[in-house]
């Protein structure tokens, strides 16, 4: 058992709160896991049957997204370091968490990600090269939120937890809870990581997404490290009982189980869409990279402590998983060179990227003409004119 | 096609109510939230009767917290819905800042011109109200400060009627700052008047309003000695002060900005271009405030017409004192009077 440290001896205690012991499944003091971290199988009373579905080729698929989400991670990190970005924060050590939680959506579900959701990103279908543009310096966003029904980040810590409780609010006046049918039924995903729990709007968007219950899932990824603040100097309990306090049903996850992952969100999914209102997801992760590349993570942790998780590796423990139900090489040695093309592409498409025009910083600050905006464009478009002729008025 | 004027006369809150009906009327994704707007009809009954007829889904009592209100409507916003937000007091609207700020004024750029953030919030602002701390500042220069935002003041009850339905048309994010000293000012309104005569207009999305609905000033005493710039609660200070100095024979041209951002420099320029004087009223500090901008624009403009400096007159830069002096804060009559004479010596 990775979760609940009751007994003290173990270095690293995964989870805050290690006096509240785990009482079985259906608890919020047990960490739901379906896959053990050396990749058997494990029976739970209550989540197994969210997840029985999971074929092979459902797990192959779930491996796939991973193995990508990570491919390109790393391909960024690079990219950053090759001074082709800004930023980049890493999302190495969540990608179960993001993919087990994100394969769970349908389609008309809305997601309002943080910075590091690449992950959550990759399943609902954007254009990864996308994602660049924002650590690019080129755009504030990237993408259309609502061709994906996933945000564009939110970079101010746990402000889109109300977005989403405002969201659900709308999907209610919708109409589109309880309905029964599976493709009208729609919830709304606010990812935000352990920091986030303790910012106000994190706690308003529960209060008024509990206050009307309103279809919201808050998945919190507890990746142990808000840049260097541990989640434990951050809590006095286990983030999990956050939820309940507001009245959320609450669950926490081994977030290194994609397949765990996949049923709790599952479970909170069916709840929303049929009317039961809103559920908290703490999803118990590490970030095993640093919290952006600005980030060094040697001055506040310990190499020990990296090692520890690094056994907990999400990849390698559906990997030993599938080569024991017979997953064969060609498998992994074909997406291998997959990953290595989305690597390729993305490394040419940001190496591409111009700069924009400039007057381009006009635009879309309102969606009406606004005079003091137009002023402001004319003036600069005089000054840039000014050059033309190589001399300076 | 016009209809026959339905005239009524109503105080200012009561305009607001008639405006908020109308635009509920006429879009059914137009949505009130705050709180004790429900059953109570908020604190100055601006949304008298209108959960009763509308519903609880489209008035919405929400729990107690300002930032949760402007954040839950920019996730209605994001699903499709207009929702007007009432924040209690000016002084309460703080706890919303960072959600008005950093994520309702940005929403639109960060989005690349994708997602529009038609939300209008509400704020019952400035003194003379004999009211207790956080309850009569005026802090529409903070809003102003921030691209992306409209931001806009009525002073009379037509105004408030028209100008409520213009900025829930706007698919731009409104402050809405409803001056509630004026909230009891009566005057005759026409309830019935048809879009065109409202100012809004017919788009492919519903009605959008004219580009001078909500930006642009109004001329409403002519004159040729001092421009007399007010808005808001400034603005009837500004009309007497007017009548008070022609029967001293000097003429003042009161211009009502209306919109604090944008800010109507062509109107103003053109009247000072005229005068050659300005004197800017409003209850909000003066360091820092809408009468600086529009003192440096002016005077870029009308360097060469004008014969004074701008003046201000405008609180003081110490916090809202308390009621028993805050008629000596308050930009009165004579210290308008007084701004006058001083420009006029010169």
């Amino acid at each position: 058992m990775i979760t609940t440290d009751t007994s003290g001896a173990t270095p690293y205690s995964d989870t805050v709160g290690s006096h509240h012991p785990d009482t079985g499944s259906g608890s919020p003091d047990h960490t739901v896991q379906l896959l053990s971290p050396t990749g058997e199988r494990i029976t739970d009373a209550v989540y197994s049957a969210r997840a029985d579905h999971l074929d092979r080729a459902a797990l192959e698929g779930l491996y796939r997204d991973m193995a990508l989400t990570r491919r390109f991670d790393t391909e960024a990190t690079s990219l950053q370091r090759q001074g082709e970005l800004g930023l980049w924060p890493p999302c190495l050590g969540q990608e179960a968490a993001q993919v087990g939680s994100a394969r769970a959506l349908r389609p008309q579900d809305f997601v309002f990600p943080s910075y590091r959701e690449h992950g959550v990103a990759w399943v609902r279908g954007v254009d990864m090269r996308q994602l660049l543009l924002l650590y690019r310096g080129r755009e504030h966003g990237g993408w259309d939120a609502r061709a994906h029904n996933y945000n564009v980040p939110t970079l101010v810590i746990g402000s889109h937890a109300l977005h989403a409780a405002g969201y659900g609010m709308g999907i209610q006046r919708d109409g589109d809870v309880g309905t029964g049918d599976r493709d009208r039924d729609r919830a709304v995903v606010a990812y935000f990581g352990d920091g986030a729990t303790s910012q106000g709007d994190v706690s308003e968007g529960m209060v008024f997404a509990a206050a009307v219950s309103a279809p919201v899932i808050f998945f919190c990824q507890n990746n142990q490290w808000a840049i260097s603040v541990p989640a434990a100097k951050q809590s006095r309990i286990p983030l999990v009982h956050r939820g309940e306090g507001f009245g959320i049903p609450s669950v926490r996850v081994d977030g290194n189980d994609v397949i765990a992952c996949y049923a709790v969100m599952a479970e909170a999914l069916e709840r929303a869409h049929s009317g039961g209102g809103p559920t908290f997801i703490e999803a118990v992760t590490y970030r095993m990279g640093a919290h952006t590349t600005s980030d060094d993570p040697t001055r506040y942790r310990s190499r020990a402590e990296e090692e520890h998780w690094r056994q907990r590796d999400p990849l390698a423990r559906l990997r030993t998983h599938l080569e024991s139900i017979g997953t064969g090489e060609d498998f992994f040695t074909a997406l291998e060179a997959e990953a290595e093309q989305l690597g390729e592409d993305a490394r040419s498409y940001c190496r591409a990227l111009d700069k924009p025009d400039a007057e381009s910083m006009f635009d879309h600050v309102y969606a009406t003409p606004h005079s003091q905006i137009e002023r402001d464009r004319a003036w600069f478009r005089d000054y840039q004119a000014s050059f033309e002729d190589g001399v300076a008025r | 096609m016009t209809t026959q004027p339905t005239l009524e006369r109503v105080a200012m809150a009561k305009a607001i109510n008639l405006g908020l009906r109308r635009a509920m009327e006429r879009d059914s994704k137009v949505m009130l939230m705050g709180e004790d707007i429900g059953p109570l009809g908020g604190v100055f009954r601006v949304t008298d009767a209108l959960q009763k007829d509308f519903g609880d889904a489209r008035v919405v009592d929400t729990p107690l917290a300002e930032s949760g209100i402007v954040g839950a409507a920019i996730g209605l916003a994001f699903a499709g819905y207009r929702p007007v937000c009432e924040i209690q007091f000016d002084g309460f609207i703080f706890p919303a800042f960072d959600q008005i700020t950093t994520q309702l004024a940005k929403v639109h750029y960060r989005s690349g011109g994708r997602v529009e953030m038609p939300i209008v919030i509400r704020v019952p602002y400035g003194g003379g109200i004999g009211a207790v701390e956080h309850h009569s500042e005026s802090p529409e220069a903070l809003f102003a400060h921030t691209a992306g935002l409209r931001v806009v003041t009525p002073s009379t009850p037509s105004e408030a009627f028209t100008m409520i339905q213009q900025a829930i048309a706007s698919p731009d994010p409104v402050l809405f700052f409803e001056p509630k000293a004026r909230y009891w000012d009566k005057e005759e309104i026409d309830t019935h008047a048809d879009d065109a005569a409202l100012g809004l207009i017919e788009g492919p999305d519903g009605v959008a309003p004219g580009v001078a609905g909500l930006e642009r000033a109004r001329v409403l005493t002519s004159g040729t000695d001092v421009t007399v710039a007010a808005y808001g609660p400034t603005v009837r200070t500004a009309l007497t002060a007017a009548r008070v100095a022609g029967e001293e024979g000097r003429s003042l041209e009161v211009i009502d900005l209306r919109s604090i951002s944008p800010l109507d420099i062509d109107t103003v320029a053109t009247s000072v271009t005229k005068t050659g004087r300005l004197v800017v009223v409003h209850e909000a500090p003066t360091f820092f405030g809408a009468g600086a901008e529009l003192a440096a624009a002016v005077t870029e403009r009308c360097f060469y017409s004008m014969q004074a400096p701008v003046l201000r007159v405008g609180g003081f830069h110490t916090p809202y004192p308390v009621a028993n002096i805050e008629e000596e804060y308050l930009p009165s009559l004579d210290r308008v009077l007084d701004a006058v004479d001083a420009t006029l010596g010169y």
